[in-house]
């Protein structure tokens, strides 16, 4: 890995939405040894198009160069790479219910988040918040034992 | 009107004007095949390999300017035939290749000759299909055929099903394409021209940098006029060979790795790039950092992920290099093309300096010759096709080009066994002209089997086999930078290439000597059958000038000097 031009990027991808297109666009990456952090897939309402969301990190010059190659394939409508964002991640988190229930409550909600569900032995939170406050809260729970953790990977849109 | 998959392949192919496919038949294809025995449309060649199929059909597609059409089977023929796809996607050439697939019921169960023939095309072709349902059949061939032509034109593969060939559904090929997504810009932006050209009539050194888009756009003519007109000097890329006529005064020659002294040395001076329809391989550019280094650059590419990718475009121009050299011819009366009389003695004087040549010997034919001696016999008559080695880039130096699609070789992938299949495919595409390939004994053995192909179908391909007993451009850098340890690249065991040709029902010749070549040439293009004409060449001849890889243009390994005797 060469670490000292890495970037974190975020890139957005407008694709029709059909048999395919997500191996088309992981390609890319992968065809240049390139990790996806996180990547998010979902339809347009009342359209046939799906945005995605793919979070990377790699040279800039090849982010461009993977940016442009994105716009070349046919299924693509529009790349759009993002510099002023609104950027927001979920994670849902398993506690065991043996925990102390009212701090879990009270963390989740300085991130944007609540209990979702309770059961016989586990309680489930949710919070929803940018992706390095997400990150602060994972830390900040680990002392109440989570028994599974699972993050959404970034949506994003520009300002 | 209701018919089945495989017949819809056939009504697109005629409605496409397609007149020559290139193929071979196996289990899951054969309903289409069952379709083209019974039609008289279109002529189909037989090739005795899929990876022949697939050059014959770049060949005809880079001859004819027309799409190139193959067809495969499932399994092992789509797989041979891979080659053959990233070929022709390195070099932009537009073919729409159709292979079988096993029935969708069996697709994913391991079945016989199944593989996933989409997941392997899709980053070596320009895009890719699977049909699920015939219904979908004609919107998909007319769009293959539509992506494969336009835009930078490239290989398109659609991948059918067994059971999807033999299913009934409605066809009608009259539809409008609605491509929302594929939008190729085709006209350059005309402010972006106008400062081109104004940087242009500003610089002291610019040149032109050739590349095979040109050819692809069937630019030639107008880039000439654009050359003549401005007299600026030009340098024509491997893949650009022929646009500008072997004479023409602003000429310089081939740049690169290969290139001449005068090509290079212009390029490392100039102060402005003129970039058209050239992509800035590392084969052309050697080390970046040193590229035209005090240049700026005018791009203009039609696709958009060439601009920038390499160098740096001061001014990037997307569009179709026609329509941008049509623009730009309107803008030329503000350039003085007395300006450049300095610049242009300048490159003249590198010129008379370290000369593109060769030297005789006495002994042995050298390989130089060879290409010189065709290029006076036959000329303008002659389209050349070349397989990958140190014969190529000899036919790419010496070869007298005097048109576009003249020169058909593989460039971008370099794919050994190219020459002999292509070459049989421009021979279908330009029947009036004598098809040469120039090859090698390492390269020829590739696909010889396409002997059988040329001779059935009566297309006297004549092969030139430049004989060094060597994978010579392999033992070239071992020689150079490896020592002289020319390991496995000894080729001392080889077949009587004679016998070979004949084997198959073609003609063969063994020459030593000039009039001995002389005589084989002429014998072979008077006949007009396939021939192989084993040219027996100085072992250890290397491909000079040459810049070593990742070195600078202006740093060249030059043709040592004759020591008179």
């Amino acid at each position: 890995m060469i670490a000292e031009n890495s970037e974190r990027r975020v890139v957005s991808v407008i694709v029709v939405n059909e048999a395919s297109v997500l191996s088309r666009i992981t390609n890319l990456f992968s065809g240049r040894g390139y990790n996806i952090t996180s990547l998010t897939v979902a339809p347009i309402p009342d359209s046939k198009y799906s945005r995605l969301t793919i979070v990377t990190s790699g040279s800039v010059r090849v982010i461009e160069q993977i940016t442009k190659q994105l716009h070349k394939l046919i299924p693509v409508l529009k790349v759009y790479e993002h510099a002023d964002l609104v950027e927001k991640e979920m994670a849902l988190v398993k506690f065991p219910i043996t925990e102390n229930v009212s701090d879990i409550n009270a963390i989740c909600e300085a991130y944007n988040g609540k209990i979702v569900n309770v059961g016989n032995d586990v309680i489930i939170t949710m919070v929803a918040d940018e992706p390095k406050r997400v990150d602060h809260y994972l830390e900040a729970i680990k002392r109440y034992n989570p028994k599974e953790i699972v993050r959404s990977g970034a949506v994003a849109l520009e300002r | 009107m209701q018919i089945s998959g495989a017949q819809m392949v056939i009504e697109a192919f005629i409605a496409e004007g397609v007149d020559t496919v290139f193929g071979y038949p196996g289990g899951a294809i054969m309903n289409v095949y069952d379709e083209i025995y019974k039609q008289d449309g279109f002529k189909h060649i037989l090739n005795r390999h899929e990876q022949a199929s697939i050059h014959a059909a770049e060949g005809y597609a880079k001859a004819s300017g027309k799409v190139g059409v193959a067809m495969i089977t499932s399994g092992p023929g789509f797989t041979n035939a891979v080659t053959g796809l990233a070929d022709a996607y390195m070099d932009s050439i537009p073919l729409v290749v159709i292979s079988g697939q096993v029935p969708m019921s069996l697709i994913g169960t391991d079945g016989f000759q199944e593989i996933d023939a989409v997941g392997i095309s899709r980053p070596c072709t320009k895009h890719n299909y699977l049909v699920t349902d015939a219904a979908d059949l004609p919107r998909i061939l007319k769009e293959a055929f539509y992506i494969a032509n336009s835009g930078r034109p490239g290989p398109v593969h659609v991948d059918i099903p067994k059971d999807v060939t033999a299913q009934i559904a409605e066809f009608n090929y009259d539809i409008e394409l609605d491509l929302e997504t594929y939008k190729p810009h085709t006209r350059g932006n005309p402010r972006q021209i106008k400062k081109a050209m104004e940087a242009i009539a500003n610089a002291k050194r610019p040149l032109f940098y050739l590349g095979g888009g040109i050819v692809n756009s069937n630019a030639a003519y107008e880039v000439r006029d654009l050359v003549h007109a401005t007299q600026i000097p030009a340098v024509e890329t491997f893949m650009a060979r022929g646009v500008l006529a072997h004479d023409d005064a602003l000429l310089i020659s081939m740049l690169g790795m290969h290139g001449s002294y005068a090509a290079n040395m212009a390029m490392s001076e100039t102060d402005l790039v003129i970039a058209l329809g050239a992509r800035f391989d590392d084969r052309v550019t050697g080390k970046l950092s040193e590229f035209a280094k005090n240049a700026d650059v005018i791009h203009v590419d039609i696709d958009p992920a060439s601009i920038s990718k390499l160098v740096n475009a001061d001014y990037p121009i997307v569009g179709d290099v026609k329509n941008v050299v049509i623009q730009m011819l309107e803008l030329t009366s503000q350039i003085d093309p007395d300006k450049y009389e300095s610049w242009r003695d300048t490159i003249n004087n590198f010129d008379e300096l370290h000369p593109l040549t060769f030297h005789e010997d006495e002994e042995r034919l050298k390989p130089q010759w060879v290409v010189k001696r065709v290029g006076e016999l036959l000329g303008d008559s002659a389209n050349i096709s070349t397989d990958v080695g140190q014969h190529q880039m000899w036919a790419a130096q010496f070869y007298p080009f005097s048109r576009p699609r003249q020169w058909i070789s593989s460039g971008g992938l370099g794919t050994m066994g190219f020459g002999f299949p292509a070459a049989i495919g421009v021979k279908a595409a330009c029947p009036d002209k004598t098809s040469i390939n120039f090859t090698g004994d390492g390269s020829i053995l590739m696909n010889c089997q396409e002997l059988m192909t040329a001779v059935e179908q009566k297309l006297p391909v004549i092969n030139i086999i430049l004989n060094n007993n060597f994978l010579g451009m392999v033992r070239q850098w071992q020689t150079l930078f490896y020592d002289k340890r020319h390991s496995e690249t000894d080729l001392s065991a080889q077949p009587d290439f004679v016998k070979l040709s004949e084997a198959f029902g073609g003609i063969g010749y063994r020459v030593h000597t000039k009039e001995e070549f002389d005589a084989a040439l002429k014998d072979a293009v008077e006949k007009n059958v396939v021939a192989f004409i084993e040219v027996i060449v100085a072992r250890f001849e290397n491909v000079m000038p040459m810049v070593p890889s990742g070195g600078s243009l202006f740093n060249m390994m030059l043709l040592e000097k004759k020591e008179t005797k």
